[in-house]
């Protein structure tokens, strides 16, 4: 027999593939979950949690290095950060295990997310859920007043998701170069013409390049209260045409006369570091600060929000619908909910990401430690992150991507 | 039927089974939903609506072109540099002395080279820094587009730079087996210069030993996703970039786009391929007469200079970009127009060296794995040719190229899937195992033809002599391959070390490597960080070349003839 | 003279028909009897199949042709052996000593694996000093001069205590005075250990050197 022979008795064999592919899992695992809060920390107890997190700032990492031991100690959880470049690693796994009928023995249990995966990960019922409702601490979030706990991307969670985090769009600048940044998107565009090659964003769709589209067409728009509704209600050439003269006039006066834009906001922060831009831009409130406390930005960085206020967000973390440990996981999302936890995620010399956590909610005592160390320059007073703009639709954001790449990408 | 001869007949056969699984899972996973089939994503018919978005994409043709003139252009700078360093240095001093620099330079994992490039060439890079401000007046980075012009130029120099070893490693373990020495000395001694002796005596043999190798390389760099994503434009960018973008976009409906997409890239890949054989048969056909028509000093000037000037081009670029991934990591706040960064620390490095010690031992672990089950059923291929005294059939052939056509992102998602099937614990196992469809092709590509142009008269000498199939393998072919054995084995090691979806895929993540650990802490754009991951890269592929280079050399240090 | 002796008496080889095809086409048809001791000349240019002939006794045809016919060596059938069992004594053009191995080593690459490694290294020192070599065990073969190697590759063959030797154009790439002295060399070794040998050349020295009959093959 020849290796082509064996190709061909192996033929039979691989027909199965498309086969299989076939019989992906019907209906979502069936879950053994106890109802009882205790008993499910009980079952958790001696688990090994899969936690898939970006893995690209060392604060973080380290953060989550804590968080680690804390639930060892705490309870009896071992918690195993795997670092991801990018979610997308996870979400390919995940529909890789859909496809192989794999329905209980997911090799995911915990994934942070941000609002484009929820959406489609939970379109494909790739998440396990309900369950954010069945976390304690989630009531400290105190959802019934702040709707964005239950909303992500304007999208119900319907407790797919649980809150960990918030983001809120900053702009920083080098104060050593730039005296008066721009307030607002008019006035950044003669900033540019001023400072010609010193501003640019991320390639959308890039998450953060796609909000500063956003964020533009939130200001440029005559009537922004078409944006709350579905894009196919409206006539998209038209509502997004001052938008798409705003571009036209500011690319010309960008890094690089807007013919390359950066890959990512680390992308924009580096630049920044390197002097090649003295204006940019963050989706993370505390990272001009903490960047520059790690020497990757000057020491005369400051930060700012948009006069008229600017795009924020909530971050999350899921459970993949087939994740092995589903109690490990909750145990895992409530404690990062908790107090202590939320506390020392704000503090700017650990990682500076602000709380989701409603004070009111808090005693007295739980709320000391979040005033801690506001003194860094570099960052945001508290106040203005209450300067939030709503997200548009998310129909918006598709067609903004789609004729920003045809307008600007195709060379 | 010996024990010897049964292995040796079985291991093609296992090589083949153990490929053709995950190579046709890898394919159906990407031809499926080309064509509209993926059930957990609610793709439940065939459909050539994906195709027709392809063609729509904006910027697709540009897209192809950009694929196609980077990959070409790299392959035919990288190899006319090799072989004008050849031409003009094959036997001088010199020669040793950028034998011993190969070694280091080869190792250098792609990304990093790209990065260290990009540093180097960028407006803020290390060589306007080295200007600024006192002969450019610049306090301020100029903005000039490059790394990233749309013409793909600093896309070029960066595939150039990390090929021209590659194949330079590839000719120097092929020089011995096509006589290069006498072929030199008969062409010298009948009044040939040194570059036109060696290109009308020496290239025309040399050649069809490392065409393997040149087709590797086109592959590559028609395909990469990496560099293109550090010093390639992004509007739009290459294919494979644009494929890779649509495939790690939070919408799932675009894996549709992406895996047609992929589909595309493979066709790319191969009508660049195809290209490069026709221009062979061409240029085969044309030098046909100025191989024999006497001329002997033509062009040997213009030959020495342009070999020596673009080596050293190519070794100082890299040696430079290398410098700046070293000073990178011991900056701390680094601003421009500063050249040396001030003060200098090591924090990055004690930082790392907290997290780094179990990924280190991971990367070599499955390194080592890989490469030892892929030289071992390399060897026992081509040792199984040389008994049938035929090639693999070329259906076999290209099941062992396939990994390196498909693009990995594509092609990756069937695996997992094939994982997920057959019950394989995401872990060391399915990891090693994995890689190992990355490494063996490049193990055989690299050994292939000098076991297959080891003369055969050896074979016959050991057996007349009483030697049985065993013997004659283990006592005179191993041993008067050992150099290109431990060559392959470098860079199929090396290839492992560089591995980043596989191991993130196949292993659930849970097998931290030093490559998936600088991948992921690059996405937070840290180049301190980026620099000490990517120097830790390089480090255990060097210390494998290292090895493969040298120890032949202490063995055999008795034995002129095996020393090229 | 070396000490070993070969262990049964010397058998002649003979060809019965044996005919070689190329696809379809015969290509070159022998039948001889080879007496030991003497020495069987096939002559003619290059291409007519001289040494595929060789490679069909030695059991290296190449797959792309059929040989009919019987190759014995006395009563015993050489088709039934692979290359290995045959024990042939093959010399080339080349010398082909093994460059990772020393001198000595390719000396004792070819003789049987008994005896101490005592014995052997002085059965290895006492063949070098028979063709003049002596002292030359440790030798890297790449600093040994043409006329030197081509002595180590007659006495590794003859170490390995072969039934009959095959010659394919053993002097064609010596130089005159020492292409003389091998032809001397080994046409004496052939005829004192009584080896049937079957040559092939295009030299017409050498078949009058050795001696024996000449097929002309055309």
């Amino acid at each position: 027999m020849t290796p082509s022979d064996l190709a061909r008795r192996a033929l039979p064999l691989l027909l199965a593939i498309p086969l299989a592919l076939s019989f992906p899992a019907a209906a979502t695992a069936e879950t053994s979950l106890p109802e009882d809060w205790d008993a499910i920390e009980t079952q958790a107890r001696g688990q090994t949690v899969y936690w898939n997190a970006w893995g690209g700032d060392a604060a973080v990492n380290r953060y989550i290095g804590w968080v680690a031991e804390r639930m060892a100690e705490r309870h009896g959880v071992e918690v195993v950060h795997v670092k991801l470049d990018d979610t997308a690693a996870a979400v390919s796994r995940v529909i890789a295990e859909k496809s192989a009928g794999n329905v209980d023995d997911g090799a995911i249990d915990l994934v942070w997310i941000n609002g484009e995966n929820f959406a489609a990960m939970q379109r494909n019922g790739l998440l396990f859920g309900p369950f954010a409702q069945r976390l304690p601490h989630f009531a400290l979030t105190a959802p019934d007043d702040n709707p964005e706990m239950r909303t992500d991307f304007t999208l119900p969670t319907e407790g797919f998701e649980a809150p960990w985090g918030k983001a809120q769009l900053t702009f920083y600048y080098d104060a050593e170069r730039v005296e008066a940044p721009p307030r607002d998107m008019r006035a950044l565009l003669d900033w540019a013409k001023a400072h010609p090659g010193r501003f640019t964003y991320p390639l959308v769709p890039d998450f953060l390049g796609s909000t500063f589209l956003k964020q533009a067409l939130l200001e440029l728009v005559e009537d922004p209260t078409v944006l709350a509704e579905p894009a196919s209600d409206h006539e998209v050439a038209t509502v997004t045409a001052p938008l798409w003269d705003y571009l036209d006039a500011l690319h010309p006066h960008l890094w690089r006369q807007g013919r390359h834009f950066p890959a990512s906001g680390p992308e924009l922060k580096q630049l920044m570091g390197d002097g090649e831009l003295s204006l940019a831009f963050t989706f993370n409130p505390a990272e001009p600060a903490a960047a520059v406390a790690d020497h990757q930005l000057p020491p005369g960085t400051r930060s700012y929000v948009l006069d008229g206020g600017t795009l924020g967000n909530v971050h999350f973390v899921a459970i993949p619908f087939n994740a092995r440990r589903k109690a490990g996981a909750m145990v895992l999302a409530n404690f990062l909910l908790s107090p202590e936890a939320q506390a020392r995620k704000q503090d700017i010399a650990v990682w500076g990401d602000p709380t989701v956590l409603d004070m009111d909610r808090l005693s007295a005592e739980q709320r000391e430690a979040f005033d801690r160390g506001d003194a860094n320059p570099a960052r945001l007073p508290p106040e203005a992150l209450e300067k939030l703009l709503p997200e548009p639709h998310p129909s918006w954001m598709e067609a903004l991507e789609a004729a920003w790449i045809a307008r600007y990408a195709k060379g | 039927m010996s024990g010897f001869t049964l292995a040796i007949r079985l291991l093609p056969r296992l090589t083949i089974l153990l490929l053709v699984l995950p190579v046709t899972a890898g394919l159906v996973g990407v031809v499926a939903p080309a064509f509209g089939w993926l059930p957990a994503l609610g793709g439940r018919s065939g459909t050539l609506a994906h195709w027709q978005a392809l063609w729509q994409a904006p910027g697709l043709a540009d897209m192809l072109r950009l694929s196609l003139v980077t990959g070409l252009a790299s392959t035919l700078l990288a190899l006319a540099i090799v072989v004008l360093f050849l031409a003009a240095f094959l036997e001088t001093p010199l020669f040793r002395v950028v034998r011993r620099l190969l070694s280091p330079l080869l190792a250098v994992p792609h990304a990093a080279a790209a990065i260290g490039l990009a540093f180097l060439l960028a407006p803020s890079g290390l060589a306007s820094r080295l200007l600024s401000p006192w002969l450019t007046g610049w306090t301020q980075p100029p903005d000039f587009l490059f790394p990233g012009d749309p013409g793909g130029v600093a896309l070029i120099a960066g595939l150039v730079l990390k090929e021209v070893p590659f194949l330079l490693l590839m000719s120097l373990a092929a020089l011995p087996q096509c006589q290069a020495r006498e072929r030199l000395m008969v062409a010298r001694s009948l009044g040939y210069g040194p570059v036109s002796a060696f290109a009308k005596a020496v290239l025309p043999g040399l050649y069809p030993l490392i065409r393997l190798p040149v087709y590797a390389v086109i592959a590559f760099a028609s395909s990469t996703v990496e560099v293109a994503l550090i010093l390639g434009p992004s509007t739009p960018p290459t294919l494979a970039v644009a494929v890779v973008r649509w495939l790690g976009d939070p919408d799932l409906s675009l894996r549709f786009l992406a895996s047609a997409g992929a589909l595309l890239q493979l066709a790319a890949t191969a009508l660049a391929l195809l290209a490069w054989w026709g221009a062979e048969r061409l240029v085969r056909r044309l030098a046909a007469g100025w191989l024999i028509d006497g001329g002997r000093r033509r062009g040997e000037a213009t030959g020495r200079v342009l070999g020596a000037g673009l080596t050293w081009l190519a070794i100082g670029l890299l040696a430079a970009s290398l410098a700046g991934l070293i000073l990178w990591s011991l900056a701390a706040y680094w601003p421009f127009p500063a050249a040396w960064p001030s003060p200098m620390t090591l924090r990055t490095w004690r930082e790392a060296a907290d997290t780094a010690l179990e990924p280190l031992r991971h990367t070599a672990s499955i390194g080592l794995g890989a490469t030892a089950l892929s030289v071992v059923l390399v060897v026992g291929c081509l040792e199984a040719e040389t008994l049938r005294r035929r090639p693999l059939r070329p259906g076999a052939q290209l099941i062992l190229y396939l990994p390196l056509l498909v693009p990995p992102v594509a092609f990756l998602y069937g695996l997992v899937q094939l994982q997920a099937q057959l019950g394989l614990a995401a872990g060391w196992l399915a990891v090693t195992l994995g890689h190992s469809l990355f490494v063996l092709p490049y193990v055989f590509l690299s050994l292939a033809e000098s076991y297959r142009r080891l003369d055969p008269r050896w074979g016959q000498v050991a057996a007349a002599l009483g030697a049985s199939r065993a013997a004659t393998f283990r006592r005179v072919r191993l041993p008067m391959l050992a150099g290109p054995i431990a060559v392959a084995a470098a860079v199929g090691f090396a290839v492992s070390v560089g591995q980043y979806l596989p191991t993130v895929l196949l292993g659930a993540g849970r097998l931290a490597t030093l490559t998936t650990e600088a991948v992921s802490l690059a996405s937070g754009g840290d180049r301190r960080l980026t620099a000490v991951y990517a120097l830790g890269q390089l480090a255990l592929p060097a210390l494998g070349f290292a090895l493969a280079l040298g120890l032949p050399r202490f063995l055999f240090r008795h034995r002129r003839q095996l020393l090229p | 003279m070396t000490q070993t002796t070969p262990p049964t008496a010397p058998s002649p080889l003979i060809l019965e028909r044996v005919v070689i095809h190329h696809g379809e086409q015969p290509l070159v048809a022998v039948d001889a009897r080879i007496p030991p001791g003497e020495v069987l000349t096939l002559m003619g240019p290059s291409g007519v199949g001289k040494s595929t002939l060789l490679a069909q006794v030695a059991g290296f045809l190449a797959p792309v042709f059929t040989a009919t016919g019987r190759i014995r060596l006395g009563d015993d059938d050489l088709s039934r052996h692979p290359p290995e069992r045959r024990r042939l004594g093959l010399l080339f053009q080349d010398p082909l000593l093994f460059p990772h191995l020393s001198v000595g080593g390719n000396l004792a690459f070819g003789m049987p694996a008994d005896g101490g490694r005592r014995r052997r290294r002085q059965a290895v020192e006492a063949a070098l000093a028979d063709i003049g070599l002596a002292g030359f065990a440790d030798r890297d073969p790449a600093t040994l001069s043409g006329g030197q190697r081509a002595r180590v590759a007659l006495m590794r063959v003859l170490l390995a205590e072969p039934r009959a030797m095959l010659l394919d154009e053993p002097f064609s790439k010596l130089d005159a005075a020492l292409r003389d002295e091998m032809r001397r060399l080994v046409f004496a070794r052939i005829r004192a250990r009584g080896l049937p040998t079957l040559m092939v050349t295009h030299d017409r020295d050498d078949a009058e050197a050795a001696g024996g009959r000449v097929i002309e093959l055309a």
